[in-house]
C-alpha cells in the first residue's frame, strides 16, 4: 500500500501494508495500481496553479507544494484570506491538504506533515522554536537512518535536540542533521528553486558584478521590462501580473510582484510600478541575476497613436488605478454602484475601480444623508406616537430641538435576506424622519418598528445619517 | 487706453508675478455675486481650495453636497480620497455627481490621503481629487498647488472636523471655504423646503472674503440664491457694505 484515504485509515489499513493483509480487514477494499510519474506530473501542475497565489512555487516530491508568500497576501486582503481561499480551491478540487505557514520552509513542512488540524496554520514570526520543539524528530527531513539512530539513543522530540551539545551528534549523524535543525529554526538560509509555466514571457539578465542599490536596480528593470514588451508585442498580449526575481549572490530569490487593473505594454508605466516595490528588496550581498516574468498576459490589440482625446484619458485613469492599488492595496479603490436593497446601509455597493456601470442609479426623489452613521447610533427622543416626528432628541449628550421635520419614509428589511424570514422578524420596519435643528442642521433619525404593534420593533429611536 | 482697461492690465500682470492660475479656466457658480467676488468668474482650475465644515457632522454634510456640486460641473473622473468611512454615495449622487464618475480611494490616514492626492494630481483629465484630512500643512498644501498648477487638475482638501473658531494657519490653498448649515424657509406645512446653507468664503488669493446665504445644490450641482435676497433693491446691498 503507498497512500491511503481517510476512510480507509479509520479501518487500520497504514502505507507500508501488503494488499493482501488490507484486503483480510476490508473486503472491499478498492485498490488502484501507483503511478509515481502520473503524480508527480500531477503534483507539478498543481504548483503551476499555485502560482495564482505567489510567483515562487516549486513542488516538493512525492506530495508537497512550496509557495512563499511574503509580500503576496495583499493582493488578497492579507494572510488569512489567502490562506482560506487556497484551502477552498484545493480542497473543492478534490484533494486532502494541510497548510502551515512559517518563517522558514523547514518549519512549515514540518508542522503541515505532523499538525493534522484541517484548517491552514500559521505559525507567528520568530515562533518556530515554539513550533518545532514538540513535534518528533522525523520532523526534520531526515534520512531513514538518521531517525532510527536518534530514536534508539532516545531521542523522540526535536527540543530533546535543541537542548543538547552538538559535537557527538554530529559525530555520530553526519553534518546534515544540524543544518537541516537550522534550516528549520531560521538560523541557516534555505534556497527553493522554483519552477515556471512553460511558455510565459520572461527575460533574464545576468550582472557581472553583483548590485545592491535600489537605483541600479532601477536600471536594470528598465532594461528587462523593454526587453518584455518586447516580447508582448509579438504575442499580441499585455501584461496583467508581473514577477521581478531577484537572485541573490548567496543562492537566494526574492520576487516583488505588481498587477495591473487592465493588460498593458506600457514600458514606462510597468517600469515605476515595479521600481516603486524595489524597496522591499533584501539585496544581502548582492544581486547577481534579475528575472521579469509575466505569468498573467492577457490579449490587447496594437493600438494606433491617440487621436481621440477620450482615449487618453481612459489610459491615464489605468496608470494612475494600478499605482494607487500597488501602493493602498486593491481593496481600497472602488466606486459605488446602487444595489437594490431595502435599507440604506446596503444600498451602496462596492465595484471595481475600471468597471464601467451601466449608468445605475440610486432613486432621485428619496432625501439621502451627506454622511452616514454606520451603524446607526441610539438617542434620546421626545415624541408623540405613532406617527409624528421627534420633537427633540439627544445625541451624544448634546439636545436638539426639531424645528421642522419631514417623513416618515417607511423602510422594510428585505424578505431575501436572514433565509427569507427577516421580513417577519422584529426590528425590520424603520421609519425615518428627516429633521431640521435649530441652526439649520438637518439629520436622519429612524425609529425601530412602525410605532404601533410592538411586533415591528421596540419603537426605540437612532441617528443613521446628517443631510447637507 | 481707459481707466477699466489699465486696471485690468495690472491685475493681470499681477496675477502673472504671484502665479494665481490664470492658465486655467474658472468654474463659475452661475451666482453673479459669488463668482465676481473670485478672480477669474469662479472655482480655479489647477489650483488647491480648501473646505471645511465645522465640529457638527451637518456643517461637513453640508460642505460634502457642496464640493460635489462643484464637481458635479467639471467634466471628468473624480478621484475622492477618504480616512473615514462614511461618505455616503447616494448624496452625492443627488448633487449630480454620477457614481461612475467617482472613484473612492480609502487611503486610512491623513499622510496616505496626502500621498494619494498628490499621486492623482500629476494626471490631467480628471474633474478633481478631493482628500478628506484632519490636518493639513503649509507644505503639504505647497506640494498639492504645485501638483495641481503642473496638471491642470483641481485639487479639494476637505478639513473635517474642524473647529470654526481656530486661527487658520496660512496654506498655500487659492481659496477657503467654510459651509455651514442655515436655517431653510419655513413652508407653513410639516414639510421641509430646499436646504440652505451659510457660505463663507474665508480667504481667497486676490479678493476679499466674503460670505452668502445660498440654497443648497439642485440635481445638476447648481447652487441659487434665496428669492428674498435676489429680489431685493440693489441699494440695500451697497449701503450695508458701506456701513
Amino acid at each position: 500500500m503507498g497512500a491511503v484515504d481517510g476512510a480507509a485509515r479509520a479501518l487500520g489499513i497504514a502505507p507500508g501494508m501488503t494488499v493482501t493483509k488490507a484486503r483480510s480487514l476490508a473486503p472491499e477494499l478498492a485498490v488502484v495500481d501507483a503511478d509515481p510519474e502520473g503524480d508527480l506530473a500531477a503534483l507539478g501542475r498543481l504548483a503551476l496553479w499555485c502560482g495564482r497565489y505567489s510567483p515562487f512555487v516549486a513542488p516538493d516530491p512525492p506530495s508537497g507544494i512550496w509557495i512563499d508568500i511574503s509580500g503576496c497576501a495583499a493582493l488578497f486582503g492579507g494572510e488569512r484570506a489567502l490562506l482560506k481561499d487556497l484551502h477552498r480551491r484545493i480542497a473543492q478540487a478534490g484533494y486532502a491538504l494541510q497548510i502551515a505557514v512559517a518563517d522558514t520552509p523547514g518549519c512549515a513542512h514540518a508542522v503541515a506533515r505532523h499538525v493534522p488540524a484541517g484548517r491552514p496554520i500559521t505559525i507567528d514570526p520568530g515562533d518556530q522554536r515554539k513550533a518545532m520543539s514538540l513535534l518528533p524528530v522525523a520532523a526534520l527531513r531526515l534520512e531513514g537512518g538518521q531517525v532510527d539512530g536518534l530514536r534508539k539513543l532516545g531521542f523522540d522530540r526535536v527540543e530533546q535536540l535543541i537542548g543538547t551539545p552538538r559535537g557527538p551528534l554530529a559525530r555520530r549523524f553526519g553534518r546534515t542533521l544540524h543544518q537541516q535543525l537550522d534550516r528549520a529554526l531560521g538560523h541557516a538560509p534555505e534556497a527553493i528553486e522554483p519552477i515556471f509555466p512553460p511558455e510565459v514571457p520572461r527575460c533574464r539578465r545576468g550582472l557581472l558584478e553583483p548590485i545592491a542599490t535600489p537605483e541600479a536596480f532601477g536600471r536594470v528593470i528598465g532594461d528587462l521590462v523593454s526587453d518584455l514588451v518586447g516580447q508582448l508585442v509579438q504575442l499580441g498580449k499585455g501584461a496583467r501580473r508581473l514577477d521581478c526575481w531577484f537572485h541573490r549572490v548567496d543562492g537566494h530569490a526574492q520576487a516583488i510582484r505588481i498587477g495591473t487593473a487592465a493588460p498593458t505594454r506600457d514600458a514606462a508605466h510597468l517600469a515605476k510600478l515595479l521600481q516603486g516595490r524595489v524597496d522591499q528588496v533584501e539585496p544581502g550581498l548582492g544581486i547577481e541575476a534579475m528575472t521579469l516574468v509575466a505569468p498573467l498576459v492577457e490579449p490587447l490589440g496594437s493600438s494606433q497613436a491617440d487621436l481621440a482625446r477620450a482615449a487618453h484619458k481612459e489610459a491615464d485613469i489605468g496608470a494612475l488605478v494600478d499605482a494607487l492599488t500597488n501602493r493602498f492595496g486593491p481593496a481600497s479603490l472602488h466606486r459605488a454602484a446602487p444595489r437594490p436593497g431595502g435599507m440604506p446601509e446596503r444600498s451602496v455597493a462596492s465595484v471595481a475601480a475600471l468597471d464601467r456601470g451601466g449608468g445605475a442609479r440610486w432613486a432621485d426623489d428619496l432625501p439621502r444623508p451627506g454622511r452616514l452613521i454606520d451603524p446607526p447610533q441610539p438617542i434620546q427622543v421626545t415624541a408623540m406616537l405613532p406617527d409624528h416626528p421627534p420633537a427633540m432628541f439627544v445625541w451624544k449628550r448634546k439636545r436638539y430641538r426639531v424645528i421642522q421635520a419631514d417623513g416618515p419614509e417607511r423602510l422594510h428589511g428585505e424578505w431575501w435576506r436572514e433565509a427569507g424570514h427577516e421580513a417577519l422578524q422584529p426590528y425590520a420596519v424603520r421609519d425615518y424622519f428627516q429633521v431640521e435643528v435649530e441652526g439649520g442642521g438637518r439629520y436622519w433619525l429612524f425609529r425601530l418598528g412602525d410605532g404601533e404593534r410592538t411586533a415591528t420593533g421596540p419603537m426605540t429611536w437612532f441617528i443613521h445619517g446628517a443631510f447637507a | 487706453m481707459g481707466q477699466p482697461a489699465v486696471i485690468a492690465d495690472l491685475r493681470s500682470r499681477i496675477a502673472a508675478i504671484e502665479g494665481v492660475g490664470h492658465r486655467h479656466a474658472a468654474v463659475p457658480f452661475g451666482i453673479p455675486p459669488v463668482d465676481r467676488q473670485l478672480p477669474g468668474g469662479g472655482i480655479a482650475t489647477g489650483a488647491l481650495h480648501e473646505i471645511a465644515g465645522s465640529t457638527e457632522l451637518c456643517d461637513d454634510a453640508a460642505a460634502t453636497v457642496f464640493l460635489a456640486g462643484i464637481l458635479a460641473r467639471i467634466e471628468g473622473p473624480v478621484f475622492w480620497c477618504l480616512r473615514w468611512r462614511d461618505l455616503f454615495a447616494p448624496a452625492l449622487d443627488l448633487a449630480g455627481l454620477h457614481p461612475d464618475r467617482v472613484i473612492h480611494v480609502e487611503a486610512g490616514s491623513d499622510t496616505n490621503v496626502l500621498l494619494a492626492m498628490e499621486e492623482c494630481l500629476r494626471h490631467p483629465g480628471l474633474a478633481g481629487v478631493v482628500g478628506e484630512v484632519a490636518k493639513l500643512s503649509t507644505t503639504a498644501s505647497k506640494r498639492l498647488q504645485l501638483a495641481a498648477e503642473s496638471s491642470g487638475t483641481t485639487a479639494f482638501v476637505f478639513r473635517r472636523a474642524s473647529p470654526a473658531d481656530t486661527l487658520a494657519e496660512g496654506t498655500a490653498a487659492v481659496t477657503r471655504w467654510r459651509v455651514r448649515a442655515a436655517p431653510s424657509l419655513s413652508l407653513g406645512i410639516p414639510s421641509l423646503g430646499r436646504p440652505r446653507w451659510d457660505v463663507h468664503l474665508e480667504r481667497v488669493r486676490g479678493g476679499e472674503p466674503k460670505s452668502w446665504i445660498v440654497e443648497a445644490c439642485d440635481a445638476q450641482g447648481r447652487l441659487a440664491l434665496p428669492a428674498q435676497l435676489v429680489d431685493r433693491p440693489a441699494q440695500a446691498e451697497e449701503r450695508r457694505i458701506a456701513s
